[in-house]
Order: structure tokens, then sequence, then C-alpha cells
């Protein structure tokens, strides 16, 4: 079909405004994060080319640690939304009464300020006053108020569970549209052949879904890979460097400690894993659905 | 439309099942909303008495009126927290009306790969780009003011914008594009005269979740390029305010349900668009 050239240059003005822009705020800083890593750029006036110094200082014993970290906290966080999602979706989906209301109450997380949520877990946390330690102590779980931002160990898994909360409306109500998604015909053919209710999930709804939970958990690693608030509220990276992921690493040394060119280079460490989980993406999601390539 | 209850009924005892996972993962997810609303309910020596307590005992609402004492600038920060959001989904609007509408309605070469690169754009947070970012706003001359905050929030809020409005933009018939040009209506023209108004109710819906998602993400940026008082979103602000000395929780939680409260409106007024609008962004490709 051939397109007559006033409406491709159309499209083109059309287009441009918003190409501009992202070109300028989002593709220039990521050449401009490649440059500086090869610099010693920091407060000081002057910026001499470094080469590969900064890369080197990386790979010390330290970073590879932070590395590690980073992927398990991911892991589980991703994990965990995934598990969480898929039996959210399927609760809601139960044709009860009062399942709108369900819906509308699985939202706030997601759509609240973020910061002001974790505050919320902040007090959660909190040692000597907060409801998770309280509660464990009533039930006689543990003996003695515990600090869970204050040991490396349960810092740790109480950020990874603050990140599931936010994620896990999102992945819920994804799920729920995939499963509603799923033609009922299939169900009923199933229950005349007198399959149970655990079979048809097993059989049907769960292989179905798998599409949903392959592409959402993708997405899902891609943003908690970039998690910064929820850490950076709760610990700060602390206690004792326990809960220090890449993204919290790279602030701390370019924004805290003003080492641009240091912090330029663990950005585009993180920048090189993100492609890479991109580029997955992007092929998993085209092998999943061929058919229907926007 | 047969819904699961027609092919068979749930026993009595499922329903209780199903009720009871229902209360278990909602408790999950409105746990800290509640413990944050029953805080901010407590008078300050009762938060701090063992044992712990989960209800308050004669529980006021005295944290929401000292909070507005004992943090000066608390309504600057809800007024910044707007005025960023607004000023932001605007800037969103005017780029991305007229880019969903090529993306929907023109189809030449390199289209998908452009499409393709700007959900890229999704990939990279504001903390990967922080440094190269906070070297521009410092040459662009505007650390320390709402445009510090406002240019970058808006390139990170355009490509899922696109997305949206592009799956409603595609809805429209393309016979009416070649009507109005069949009319001898040039391409503005019927942009403006004839695609602007059918597609009122996406880019409504558009401009609430980029509104929302404006107003929620409003931390690194204003953490980082903005250190006056003055200019800080309420998340920054409170943040500041209360890392400075003892926190006093129960005005925090208070402040923090005040400015949760709008988010909360449009949930609840505005649920079945956010829906729509999220599935139709998520289900993609």
């Amino acid at each position: 079909m051939g397109v007559q050239r006033s409406t491709v240059i159309f499209a083109w003005i059309l287009l441009l405004p918003a190409v501009l822009y992202v070109l300028a705020i989002v593709a220039y800083p990521l050449v401009d994060t490649f440059i500086l890593s090869f610099t010693d750029a920091s407060l000081r006036k002057t910026t001499n080319w470094v080469g590969w110094v900064n890369y080197d200082k990386i790979f010390n014993e330290r970073f590879a640690e932070v590395i590690i970290r980073t992927f398990v906290w991911t892991f589980f966080s991703v994990a965990l939304k995934m598990v969480i999602g898929t039996f959210g979706a399927c609760m809601l989906n139960a044709a009860v009464p009062g399942r709108s209301l369900f819906r509308l109450l699985t939202m706030p997380p997601w759509i609240v300020p973020m910061a002001i949520g974790i505050f919320m877990w902040g007090w959660m946390y909190n040692g000597q006053f907060g409801m998770i330690s309280g509660l464990l102590q009533r039930f006689g779980l543990v003996d003695g108020p515990v600090a869970f931002l204050a040991y490396g160990s349960t810092a740790f898994w109480a950020t990874i569970v603050t990140d599931v909360w936010i994620g896990v409306p999102l992945v819920t109500i994804y799920f729920l549209a995939a499963i509603q998604s799923i033609p009922k015909d299939l169900y009923e053919a199933a229950w005349t052949d007198g399959a149970g209710r655990w079979y048809r999930f097993r059989r049907i709804t769960l292989p179905l879904m798998v599409p949903a939970i392959i592409t959402m958990s993708m997405l899902s690693l891609i943003a908690t890979f970039n998690s910064f608030d929820i850490i950076w509220i709760l610990t700060q990276g602390g206690p004792s460097g326990e809960t220090t992921t890449m993204i919290i690493d790279t602030y701390q040394t370019a924004i805290g400690s003003k080492k641009y060119g240091e912090g330029a280079a663990r950005a585009v460490l993180i920048c090189i894993f993100l492609s890479l989980f991109c580029f997955a993406y992007f092929r998993v999601t085209r092998r999943l659905n061929p058919e229907k390539r926007a | 439309m047969s819904s699961p209850a027609m092919i068979d009924r749930y026993r009595w005892w499922e329903i209780i099942l199903i009720y009871c996972g229902i209360a278990v993962f909602l408790f999950f997810v409105l746990a800290p909303f509640l413990e944050g609303f029953l805080v901010s309910l407590k008078p300050l020596s009762q938060l701090f008495s063992s044992p712990y307590r989960f209800w308050p005992e004669n529980g006021s609402f005295e944290a929401y009126r000292t909070m507005w004492i004992s943090v000066p600038g608390f309504a600057r920060y809800i007024f910044n927290s707007f005025f960023i959001s607004t000023v932001v989904t605007l800037i969103v609007l005017c780029l991305v009306i007229p880019a969903a509408y090529a993306f929907a309605k023109f189809e030449f070469r390199g289209m998908g790969i452009l499409l393709g690169a700007f959900l890229t754009v999704n990939m990279f947070s504001g903390a990967v780009l922080l440094i190269p970012l906070f070297r521009l706003m410092r040459s662009m001359g505007v650390l320390n003011t709402y445009l510090a905050m406002i240019v970058p929030g808006v390139a990170f809020l355009i490509p899922s914008a696109i997305w949206l409005l592009r799956t409603y933009m595609i809805r429209i018939p393309q016979e009416l594009n070649e009507a109005a040009y069949m009319d001898g209506a040039s391409h503005f023209y019927t942009l403006r005269r004839v695609i602007l108004p059918i597609a009122m109710p996406g880019i409504i819906v558009v401009a609430i979740t980029t509104f929302i998602g404006a107003y929620a993400q409003q931390f690194i940026f204003a953490l980082t390029f903005n250190s006056k008082t003055e200019y800080m979103p309420l998340p920054v602000g409170l943040f500041a305010y209360f890392g400075k000395q003892e926190v006093i929780w129960n005005e925090l939680m208070a402040a923090s349900f005040v400015g949760i409260a709008p988010a909360m409106v449009v949930i609840f007024f505005l649920q079945r668009y956010l829906v729509g609008g999220l599935t139709a962004g998520a289900v993609k490709q």
C-alpha cells in the first residue's frame, strides 16, 4: 500500500515533539552516562578521561556481593508477586457476593504515592511498637520485640515484603483479566466430563495463564530491578549494607559521595542488565503471541 | 455470558474457604493502611506503651489538627504535589495526543521500531539516569525549582500514555479519516475536528492515569534535584521533615492519610476506567 508523502510528513510532525522530548531527557542522559563512566567526574571543576579505571574499581569483592544480593532480592520479590498475584486473582475471580468491592480494595497500594505507603510499612516494622512485632508477641511467637529494620537478615526480607506489597495489585488485576479472557466453554466442556474444580484449575486455568505469568514476571523483573524508593526510605541500604542493591549503591556513590564517574560506571552496568532483560522480554512476548503483533 | 456459578454452584464450605482466602489476601494489601489509620488516632502516650494494643483507647483526631502546626509546610507540600502532577499531566497530553494518533492511524516503515523504542524507555527508571539528569538540570539552571521535578517526570510517563491512548485511537473507524479527507479537509483539521472529540473519553482516561502516575512517583527526582522546602512535594517533604528528628508517628500517619485521600477518591469514582485503562496498557503485542 503506497503512502502519500504528505501523509508521512504529517505523521512525523505529529511524532516529533514526543520523540525529541524522550531523546533529550532519556536518550541523551543514557549516552552521557556511558561517557561519564570513563571519566573521574566529581564536584571538582576539571574532569579527566581515565579509561577503564571506574570499571576496575567496581569489580572488587564488595560489588560482586552487591550484584548477587540484587539478583537474590529481585528473584524473591518477583516470585512472591507472581504467587500472591495468582492467588489473589483466583480468589477475586470467584463468583461470590461483594466481588467488585473486593477488587476495588486491592487497588490502594498501587495508586497511592509510593513513599507514603512505605512510611506506613516503616511503622509496621518498628521494633518496639509496630504491628508485626506486637502481634507476634501477642500470639507468643516471639519473646520480646523484633526490630525488623535493625538487622540485616530481617531488613532484607522486610524490604522484599514491602516491594511485593506495592507490586501485587497490578499483578493481581492483570492476572484477573487473563483468567477472565479464558473461553468459558472450556470449563463447561470439562464440567460435563465430570471434572472437579481443582482439576479444572490445574488443567485449564493455570496452563492458560502461563503467557500472562511469563509476560508479567518479565515486566516485574525490570521494575523490581529498578526499585529504589522502598529501600531508600526504609533502610537507606543498611544495616551494614545488607539491603544495598545496585541501584542504591549507584545512588550512594553518585549523589551521596558525589563520585559521578564511578556512579556512572555502576549505572552502565545496571543498563546492561536491563537491556538483557528487555531483549529477553521482547523475544518472549513475540514468541507467546505470534499472531497478535500490534 | 455464563459465569462459573452457572456451571456448578459453590457448596457452602467452598464459599467459606473463598471468603477466608479473600480475607487473607486483602489483609496483606490493606494492613498498612489499617494500622496507619489506627496509629493516627492514638495519642502519643499510647503509641509507646507496652504491651502492644491494636485498637486505640480514647482515640481522637487530635493528630490531624496538630500536624498542621508541627509540619509547617504541610499545606504547601500538598499544593506542590498537585501542582507538579497537573503540569506534568498537561505536558504529557500535549506531547502524546498527536504521537498516539500517528501511531494509531498511519503505517510506514520504522513505525514499529519507534514504538518499541518508546516502550524501552519504561525499562529505565529515573534512578539509573540520575547522574546525567542531575547534570542536565544543573546546566539548564533549574535545580531547586519546580521544573527540576517536572521535566524528568514527563519523560518517564510518555511511553505508557502513548501506548494507552493508541489503543483508544485504533478503535476510531478509518472511514472517518478518509471521509474527512475526501471532503478536502486538511490533516490537521481532521485531527482537531473529527478525531479529538471522538477520542475524548480515551484522553480523559490517559489524563487520569498520568496524573496518578505523576502523583505516585514523585520521589527520587524531588529528593535529588530540589532541596528547597517551598518546592517539595508531599512525600519528600514528609521524608525530610521526619528524617530530621524523632518521628512523631501519629502525626506522620495523619499527614499520610490526608496525602492519600485524593488518590482514594479517584479510585472510588473512576475504578471502571482505571481497570480498563490498565489492562489495555498491559495486554499488549
